[in-house]
């Protein structure tokens, strides 16, 4: 059997990555939506992790490090701007929240 | 042994990962939210399969920890009861998962024709928190500080914006 390979990381990520971007696209609920884009953040965390490893450079860690922190501080503004946007509209449900619609 | 935890990894993250967008059985926010913990301690466990120690321990503490948290407590706060009625148009489901499949396809027909990453003979990077923490204040320490600088941006628009009146 062959060891573990960088493309089987990277499968796993992309498969990761298209499931996130299939919540993105199919569910109407915002909060989900927020979630899914949470899960394509984290296959890019994976690929770049996997990256470092196999490449033997340990900047891709540090970029990792410096992605979940933006992460937390978009998660945090991103859920302060649905409350506001719930407590104008009471709704979390992307199609009727279509008032910028053309 | 490797093959078995990489594996084992691999399909639970996948599994919960699907779960968290298409359960079968309930469309609460919050069993999705669930499932994406559970996503994000399995891919902890990848992440330990990399030799990535610092960032598996940061990956629980901050995503499982803080962010899961945010979000579960932001779906108490909404109180959304009437949202798991909506139906979604079958139609839509199925082009977007073509799409999405096409795209998938493309991708890891890219990654299997590349020539990168064949396997190391010998085990490469430690991410162990002595070297990340090294490289952190020394290498990077100015992009270390631009972050501070965002998360107190981040920290001022989240108060602002929780204001009842925004002007």
């Amino acid at each position: 059997m062959n060891p573990i390979s960088l493309q089987d990381y990277l499968v796993v990520t992309v498969a990761l990555f298209c499931i996130g971007l299939l919540g993105v696209i199919v569910r109407r609920n915002i909060l989900v939506i927020y979630m899914s884009l949470e899960l394509m953040l984290n296959a890019a965390n994976l690929a770049l992790a996997a990256f470092s490893r196999f490449n033997n450079n340990l900047n891709g860690q540090i970029i990792v490090v410096f992605i979940i922190t933006v992460a937390a501080a978009e998660v945090a503004l991103g859920l302060a701007l649905i409350v506001a946007l719930y407590r104008r509209r009471q709704t979390t449900h992307v199609e009727d929240l279509a008032t910028m619609k053309l | 042994m490797d093959h078995v935890f990489f594996y084992l990894f691999a399909c639970l993250t996948l599994l919960c990962g699907a779960l968290v967008i298409v359960n079968p059985f309930t469309r609460n926010p919050v069993t999705s939210a669930m499932f994406l913990v559970l996503t994000i301690v399995s891919m902890a466990g990848l992440f330990i399969q990399l030799h990535a120690f610092f960032l598996a321990a940061v990956q629980v503490l901050v995503y499982a920890g803080a962010v899961m948290v945010l979000f579960v407590f932001v779906i108490m706060l909404l109180d959304l009861k009437e949202e798991e009625a909506r139906k979604i148009k079958a139609t839509m489901a199925g082009l977007a998962t073509v799409a999405v499949a096409m795209i998938a396809l493309a991708m890891i027909h890219t990654i299997k024709k590349s020539t990168v990453g064949f396997t190391l003979e010998k085990p490469a990077v430690e991410g162990s928190t002595l070297l990340i923490g090294q490289r952190l204040f020394t290498q990077f320490a100015l992009p270390f500080e631009v972050l501070s600088l965002l998360l107190l941006v981040a920290m001022i628009g989240t108060i602002l914006l929780s204001k009842r009146d925004l002007k």
